[in-house]
C-alpha cells in the first residue's frame, strides 16, 4: 500500500530512532512509504493559534503535495495528526478556507491545488482500518509475553473529537490497548494514559510541565508498567528525555523507559534493539528488554 | 433496566455504611485526596434515564444520606458537574445507557477540587478564579442615558455567543490538566470569561485585561490539552478563547513571555528552514539572557546528548525551502 510518508521534525531531528524503526517496519506491514521531503513542519498548534491563516496553507500545501501522490497522508507524530487532521477538517468544511489556501499556494512555482479529500491518518490508525490486523498478525517474529505495558497517547490523537474523526469511530481511543494485547504483552489500565505529558508548556512552566511527565510515569510504575509506548515524539521527548528532571522535581527516582510505536512493533517483528536504536534513549531500555531476553 | 452505579462516599465525620469498600488512593498529583468509599447500589430506571436520576431516586427511595448538588435537570444552572467514569460532566446530561462501562457507572466529586461531602465538592477555588479576571464590564464613556441603549453591531456580539453560553459548572476546571499541578492558574472558565469581556466592543479596560491575564497563572499556563474543549457540555470551546486571548494580548505588545518568544522562535525556524530547529527553539524562548532558567535546562540537555539525541548541530533546510518563505512573506503578519 502507497502512503504519503510525513515524519515530521522530531523524527529528523531530536528523536532520529523513531524515524530509523518507522522506516523498518514498513517492510513487513507492506507499506510503501512515498515521503514527503518538501512538507513543511506542521507548527505543533504554536503558530496555529498565533496565525490561523498561515497554519492553513503550510499544512494545506502538505495536504496538496499528498493529493498529487495519490495517497492518503501517514503520520508517526501525534502532535502533526492533531494539527493536520485540524486544518483537513477545516478546509474540507469551509469552502472559504479552502480558496484562500489555493490562492496562496496556486502559483508562483507551487504547481499545486488541494480539493479538500486528503485523509490523514497516524500509523497507529493505518494499522486498524487499512493494514488490517491480519497483517500485524503475520508479521509478529516475536511475541511479547511477559512484559507490561502501558500506553501513552498524546493529547492531539485523542481531542478534540470531531477534527480527528472520534465521533465516528470512538475506538481509536482504544487502539494502543488493543495493539499491546496483539503483540502478546498485557497493556497496564492507568489513568494517565490519555493526558498531557506537559511538553508544551516546558518552555514557559518547566516544573509544571516535569511534574506532569513524572506523575503520570510513576503511576504507570506503580500499576506495574515496565515501558510506556507512546506514538507521539513530543511526549517521548518531555516523558523520556526530561524524565530524570522530572524525578528531581518529584524527588523521587522514576526509571521507566520510554518506547515509540515503530519501536514496540519492530521489536515484536524480530528487528534486533540496535536496528531500532533503542540504546539512544535517555532512560535505558536494558530492564524492560531484559525481560523479553533481549540485550541493547 | 437496572443499572448499577458506584457512589464515591466522603463524609468528614468518616463514617461509612459496612458495605461500602475503599477505593483506591489517587494517583498523583491527586493524591492528596481524602480517602472515598465507594458504596454500590441498584436502580430500575428507564433507558432514556440519566446519571442524575439515578442519584435522585437512590437519595430518594434508598439512602438518603447521599449528598447530591442539584437544581434545574436541564442543563441550564450548572450545579451537578461531577466525576461520571472518571471525567467531569453534567449528571443530568450524561445518559446511563453511554455512561454504563463493566456493568456499571461510577460517579464521584472530582479529586482536583476539596470535597465537602459525598457528590458535592467546594467550589471556592473555581469562582475565586472566576472573579479574578474581573467578569463584568467596565463600559465606555461617556455611557448612554437612562432612556438609551448601549448599541454595538449584532456582528460583535454574535462572537461572544460562545462564551456568555458558559454555566459556570466548573467541568473544564475539574478535568484541567494544567489546573491539577498547578492551583495558581486561572483555568479554562475564568479565562473564557476573559475573553468574554476582552471581546465586548463597549469594554473600555482591554488593555489592562490584557496585560492581566498575560501574567502568571494567566493565558501562558494552558498547556493545550485540549481537556476543557471535551469536557464542557455547552460547547464553550475554553481552549480557543484563550488561544483569542494570546493573539490579541501579543498584538497588543505583551510580547516579553516565554510563550511569544516561543512561537517567534518556532516561526523564525520553520520560515528559515521549513521545519522546527530543537537545538535553538527551548533556549531562545526560555530567553537567551534569562541565565537561571537556562541553567536549568541544562542537565537534560547533557542527559540528550550523551543519550545521542542531539538534533544535529548544523540544520539543513527541506528542499523547494523558498515556497515556505513565499507562505510566509504573504500571510505571515508578525513573523514575516
Amino acid at each position: 500500500m502507497k502512503v504519503a510518508f510525513y515524519p515530521g521534525c522530531v523524527s529528523k531531528g531530536a528523536c532520529p530512532e523513531l524515524y530509523v524503526s518507522a522506516k523498518a517496519i514498513a517492510e513487513p506491514l507492506g507499506l510503501q512509504l512515498e515521503e514527503l521531503t518538501e512538507a513543511p513542519c506542521t507548527g505543533a498548534g504554536v503558530l496555529s493559534e498565533q496565525n490561523p491563516e498561515l497554519s492553513d496553507s503550510l499544512n494545506g500545501l502538505t495536504l496538496a503535495m499528498a493529493e498529487a501522490k495519490g495517497a492518503d497522508l501517514m503520520t508517526i507524530c501525534s502532535t502533526c495528526q492533531g494539527v493536520l487532521s485540524g486544518v483537513s477538517y477545516h478546509l474540507a468544511k469551509d469552502e472559504k478556507r479552502l480558496e484562500k489556501v489555493n490562492a496562496t499556494i496556486g502559483d508562483q512555482g507551487f504547481g499545486l491545488r488541494y480539493s479538500g479529500k486528503t485523509k490523514v491518518k497516524h500509523l497507529l490508525w493505518m494499522l486498524f482500518e487499512d493494514i488490517g490486523l491480519d497483517r500485524v498478525r503475520a508479521a509478529i517474529k516475536r511475541k511479547l509475553t511477559g512484559l507490561k505495558i502501558a500506553p501513552f497517547y498524546g493529547c492531539y490523537i485523542l481531542r478534540p473529537n470531531e477534527q480527528l474523526g472520534l465521533n465516528e469511530r470512538p475506538e481509536r481511543k482504544t487502539y494502543l490497548e488493543q495493539l499491546i494485547a496483539l503483540l502478546g504483552a498485557e497493556p497496564v489500565e492507568y489513568r494517565g494514559s490519555t493526558k498531557c505529558c506537559g511538553f508544551p508548556m516546558l518552555a514557559f512552566n518547566r516544573d509544571k510541565s516535569l511534574s506532569m511527565a513524572g506523575s503520570h510515569i510513576i503511576e504507570a510504575k506503580d500499576k506495574g508498567a515496565d515501558l510506556l509506548v507512546t506514538p507521539c515524539p513530543l511526549c517521548h521527548l518531555n516523558l523520556d528525555g526530561q524524565q530524570p528532571d522530572a524525578a528531581r522535581v518529584l524527588k523521587t527516582t522514576i526509571d521507566v523507559p520510554i518506547f515509540h510505536l515503530p519501536q514496540l512493533l519492530g521489536l515484536a517483528f524480530g528487528y534486533s534493539p540496535k536496528e531500532l536504536r533503542l540504546e539512544h534513549h535517555v532512560v535505558p531500555t536494558k530492564g524492560a528488554l531484559e525481560k523479553i531476553e533481549l540485550k541493547v | 433496566m437496572q443499572f448499577t452505579i458506584e457512589i464515591g462516599r466522603y463524609n468528614p465525620e468518616g463514617t461509612y455504611a459496612e458495605r461500602a469498600v475503599q477505593g483506591e488512593p489517587f494517583p498523583p498529583p491527586w493524591d492528596k485526596a481524602p480517602p472515598k468509599r465507594y458504596q454500590t447500589y441498584t436502580v430500575e430506571l428507564t433507558e432514556h434515564a440519566v446519571v442524575l436520576d439515578s442519584l435522585i431516586a437512590i437519595r430518594e427511595y434508598q439512602d438518603d444520606s447521599v449528598a447530591v448538588r442539584c437544581a434545574c435537570r436541564s442543563a441550564i444552572c450548572g450545579s451537578c458537574a461531577m466525576w461520571v467514569n472518571g471525567h467531569a460532566h453534567l449528571a443530568c446530561k450524561s445518559k446511563l445507557t453511554e455512561f454504563t462501562k463493566d456493568g456499571k457507572t461510577r460517579v464521584e466529586s472530582p479529586p482536583s477540587m476539596p470535597v465537602i461531602r459525598d457528590l458535592v465538592c467546594d467550589m471556592t477555588p473555581f469562582w475565586e478564579k472566576h472573579f479574578k479576571v474581573k467578569p463584568w464590564l467596565d463600559a465606555k464613556k461617556p455611557e448612554p442615558g437612562p432612556m438609551e441603549e448601549y448599541r454595538v453591531p449584532n456582528a460583535a456580539m454574535e462572537e461572544l455567543i460562545q462564551e456568555v453560553s458558559c454555566i459556570s459548572c466548573g467541568a473544564c476546571l475539574m478535568d484541567c490538566e494544567s489546573f491539577a499541578v498547578n492551583p495558581d492558574f486561572l483555568g479554562p472558565q475564568a479565562l473564557a470569561q476573559a475573553y468574554r469581556y476582552v471581546g465586548d466592543p463597549r469594554d473600555s479596560k482591554t488593555r489592562d485585561r490584557l496585560g492581566e491575564y498575560s501574567g502568571p497563572g494567566g493565558i501562558w499556563d494552558c498547556t493545550h490539552c485540549y481537556e476543557c474543549v471535551t469536557q464542557c457540555p455547552k460547547g464553550v470551546d475554553p481552549l480557543e478563547q484563550i488561544l483569542k486571548i494570546r493573539r490579541l494580548a501579543v498584538d497588543a505588545g505583551f510580547t516579553n513571555n516565554p510563550g511569544t518568544r516561543h512561537a517567534d522562535a518556532f516561526a523564525a525556524s520553520v520560515k528559515h528552514s521549513g521545519r522546527l530547529n530543537e537545538l535553538t527553539l527551548l533556549p531562545k524562548s526560555v530567553g537567551l539572557f534569562n541565565v537561571f532558567g537556562q541553567l536549568k535546562t541544562l542537565p537534560s540537555a547533557i542527559n540528550m546528548i550523551r543519550a545521542g539525541k542531539l538534533p544535529p548541530i548544523i540544520h539543513k533546510s527541506i528542499p523547494g525551502v523558498n515556497r515556505i518563505k513565499v507562505i510566509f512573506d504573504r500571510l505571515g503578519g508578525r513573523f514575516k
